[in-house]
């Protein structure tokens, strides 16, 4: 059978001012019915552009301005825009990173699969009631009856996820592109859907362009790959020869960064000193009161963990495992409800605010998005003194030390005039990093702190991370979701399911013979396992 | 949901309480004695005097209190110093002109303001984008008076199209009563319009940049089915909350309006009471602006559920 996209030598410009001319650069890529591609790179590759090239659906800056697309043999690149619309929805269908936003909020699951119908065809109303609950009874939604009257907010990240695809095959299209489709889910939703899309591709024949920075994900489901660098394809070839046997060095690169899910070789650290130290932390949600039913919920179960002085400990978890409350708790963001949080066995789990000053600086915080989270009007200076003036060092030395830091985390002292925007998110990251060791804590929390970066960056953050804690002797709380970063870093990890720690252990020994259920499912759902235990 | 109004509505009793409070000590505040203008200016000492004890005002601050709020719970507005009549009475004889004013303004406002910000929000930097924003910025800054005058020296003077001023009750014919209505109308609506249209401009821009309005487009919906489908639902709440705090614009509007274009509504009836220092019916026009205000806020917040289903009360 003939290829269902072919894509020919595509260049698609920027509009005049960006920091570079082409989003894409000659690139060439096909799809044949019922095969995946994987179109993978790191961020500002132009993976996403190609895709939104092929549906039309650029912004009106951003032109195609050479080369061709062909769906079914049609060409796309001189397509009307009403033919266009035509084919989106009927013959190529699209899903999206964040299936929360990605759907209408105010719009029944059931009306917006619908619409699609609506709009291509001249079903009877009956007839596409019966179509909308075929195809969600397809992607194995439970409940039909009641999933077509849901809104978006009723339902949990994956279902939400299988009402686009529902939506997108609704008109069986020969195409499926899939933009980041699990990037936002967790791991073992991520494996459901992974595997929908490839029952629904082997039962219907639909070609995939899968867009995606995850070589893990890339191992499970792909055929081809094709690998984008800056706008341009470095590499294409089928998965197995471009995931075994990489041949372009940037491929190699992204590959040998992906972190294994062996863990590594780790020191003991028997002798240490307990520097934090949580007993039975707990956190209570209520909402309610005086007219309406009182709603609680227990974000943090008696969670009990200690840190040892140059130790490096793991929480692990999916969304809603109460990982980053634990987190917040901890460095005193919000209020415990009840148990101790002690650092050198000063609890400070209650203590008031003012009492609670001095502590704030034995504990520092590092954030998942290093793009909010770094003031946008401060420069890198500004934003790093702050809180060591604020408990008395003099302007000067915060200066110099501020100076010293930059060092330690690999950017020039220049860099302390410029502002946030100048940086890249890697870059970002280290000023946080740099900014949360100006206090000289004793604790350093990292609440997803890699998890927003491409994984080049963030085997460089990670690396980064080990290094001071080392330096400084640090307790390191490691917030991740992500095994591999867990395996790679910490000495111990926690699992915690719905606020409740459910396993800890030696990160090796918990790797190795995980004991409890939730712990094999997590392990069992983490993607292309062989992935970064070879190069 | 219905414990959610009735716990609204129960809270409205302090606000109001509140509200009667103030009115009430402010009016006291200001430097004026309704008596002596009542009298007039060839009364003497022992003629204002005697009106004084008539009205009530001898008597200590906390006494008139307690008597205007009993009163009041009692359902009775009081008596009218200035127009000796019940100021319930006075109020229903003066409501007609204003409840249609405003609610003739409200839908030219909603009816102009929506489709401008449409517009401007579909047609982002372009020329009518910046004429509908200049506009706006207008709107804010002309007070209503000039615009009213404006409007009838072009409109009912010039052209000779509508009547210069007054009111034409509904009862006698509704061609002349829209007629009466339209430049008023017209005037007050200018600054609810300059309001309305950069909200929904700006609520739409922000919910056309949302995710879901590409998976919209992503399934062949053509940018009018967009727009009607997925952008408007979405950016109404906030659209409909600047029309219920844009009712405080058109209550003030009210005033100035009806001075304009010597309307007898309840705004005439404000000044004329201010004027005559009319204790009363100042008190009872406040309350029951304050009391409008409240309701069609309540409305407003409940209307919200039927508009997003992620609101529940």
């Amino acid at each position: 059978m003939s290829d269902i996209l072919v894509v020919d030598r595509l260049t698609v410009e920027l509009p005049p001012g960006s920091d570079r001319r082409y989003a894409v650069e000659d690139v060439s890529f096909s799809v044949a019915p019922g095969e995946i591609v994987c179109v993978v790179g790191e961020s500002g590759s132009g993976k996403s552009v190609s895709s939104f090239t092929v549906m039309g659906l650029l912004p009106r800056e951003v032109k195609p301005v050479a080369g061709s697309i062909r769906l079914e043999g049609e060409d796309l690149m001189n397509a009307s825009e009403k033919r266009y619309r035509e084919l989106r929805g009927s013959r190529m269908a699209m899903i999206f990173q964040e299936p929360m936003t990605a759907l209408n909020p105010v719009k029944t699951i059931g009306d917006q699969i619908e619409e699609v119908l609506k709009v291509h065809t001249q079903m009877s109303q009956a007839e596409r009631r019966a179509r909308v609950m075929e195809t969600i009874g397809q992607v194995n939604l439970p409940d039909p009856d009641q999933i077509v009257r849901a809104y978006p907010h009723q339902l949990s990240g994956g279902q939400r996820q299988r009402a686009m695809i529902a939506g997108a095959l609704a008109l069986d299209p020969a195409l499926l592109i899939a933009d980041e489709p699990t990037t936002a889910l967790d791991v073992t939703t991520q494996a459901q859907i992974l595997q929908l899309i490839a029952e629904l591709r082997a039962r219907r024949g639909t070609g995939v362009l899968f867009i995606t920075h995850d070589f893990g994900v890339v191992a499970e489901i792909a055929h081809r790959v094709v690998v984008m660098q800056k706008g341009k394809v470095v590499e294409q070839g089928l998965a197995d020869d471009v995931l075994n046997r990489p041949q372009h060095p940037y491929t190699q690169m992204l590959i040998g960064a992906v972190p294994s899910l062996t863990p590594a070789d780790r020191k003991p650290l028997d002798g240490a000193p307990v520097v934090l130290h949580t007993k039975n932390l707990r956190k209570v949600y209520s909402s309610g009161g005086l007219f309406q039913k009182k709603r609680v919920v227990e974000a943090v179960k008696d969670v009990s963990i200690d840190i040892r002085r140059g130790e490096t400990v793991g929480i692990v978890g999916e969304s809603g495992s109460g990982k980053s409350t634990v987190a917040r708790c901890v460095a005193r963001l919000i209020d415990p409800t009840a148990g101790e949080v002690a650092i050198d066995g000063g609890d400070y789990a209650k203590l008031p605010e003012r009492a609670l000053r001095d502590h704030r600086k034995r504990m520092q915080i590092v954030f998942q998005d290093p793009y909010r989270s770094l003031n946008p009007r401060r420069t890198v200076a500004q934003s790093m003194i702050e809180a060591p003036v604020n408990f008395g060092m003099s302007q000067a030395e915060a200066m110099s030390r501020a100076g010293d830091l930059l060092d330690l985390v690999h950017l020039p002292r220049q860099s302390l005039d410029r502002f946030p925007h100048q940086f890249s998110g890697g870059q970002r990251q280290r000023i946080c990093i740099a900014r949360a060791l100006m206090p000289q804590p004793e604790v350093l929390i990292a609440d997803e702190a890699v998890s927003a970066l491409d994984v080049s960056v963030q085997a460089q953050v990670l690396k980064l991370f080990d290094e001071i804690r080392e330096k400084f002797s640090l307790a390191l709380l490691f917030i991740t979701h992500d095994l591999r970063v867990a395996a790679q870093i910490c000495d111990r990890i926690v699992v915690m399911q719905k606020g409740a720690v459910v396993e800890q252990g030696p990160t090796k020994d918990v790797f190795a013979a995980p004991k409890h259920p939730y712990t094999q499912a997590l392990f069992a759902a983490a993607p292309g396992k062989q992935i970064g235990n070879r190069i | 949901m219905f414990g959610y109004i009735l716990r609204r509505l129960v809270s409205t009793i302090p606000v109001m309480f509140i509200v009667a409070l103030i009115v009430f000590l402010m009016l006291r505040l200001t430097p004026s004695d309704p008596a002596a203008i009542i009298a007039g200016d060839n009364a003497n000492a022992q003629q204002v005097e005697m009106i004084r004890q008539q009205l009530g005002l001898d008597k200590p601050l906390l006494v008139q209190l307690w008597v205007w709020l009993s009163s009041l719970l009692h359902g009775n507005l009081g008596e009218s110093f200035f127009f000796k009549k019940s100021v319930t009475s006075l109020i229903a004889d003066r409501i007609e002109p204003t409840l249609a004013l405003a609610a003739f303004t409200l839908v030219i406002a909603v009816a102009i303001a929506v489709p401008l910000g449409i517009f401007a929000a579909m047609r982002r930097g372009s020329l009518l984008d910046r004429i509908v924003m200049g506009f706006s910025v207008m709107g804010f800054s002309v007070p209503a008076f000039v615009i009213g005058y404006a409007l009838i020296y072009v409109f009912a003077i010039k052209l000779q199209w509508l009547p210069v001023q007054g009111y034409s009750r509904i009862a006698n014919g509704f061609e002349p009563w829209l007629r009466s209505l339209i430049l008023p109308s017209l005037t007050l609506a200018v600054i609810y319009v300059a309001l309305l249209a950069r909200m929904t401009r700006t609520s739409l821009l922000e919910v056309l940049g949302e995710d879901y309005i590409r998976t919209a487009y992503s399934r062949g919906l053509t940018p009018l089915q967009v727009l009607v489908r997925h952008a408007l639902p979405n950016a109404a709440v906030p659209i409909i909350t600047v029309v219920g705090l844009g009712v405080a614009l058109l209550i003030g509007g009210v005033v100035v309006t009806e001075s304009v274009f010597a309307i007898p509504g309840i705004g005439r009836l404000t000044v004329d009471a201010v004027l005559a220092r009319d204790y009363p019916t100042i008190q009872a026009i406040i309350l029951l602006f304050s009391f409008v205000y409240v309701m069609i806020n309540l409305i407003i917040d409940v209307s919200y559920t039927l508009l997003d289903p992620r609101i529940r009360y």
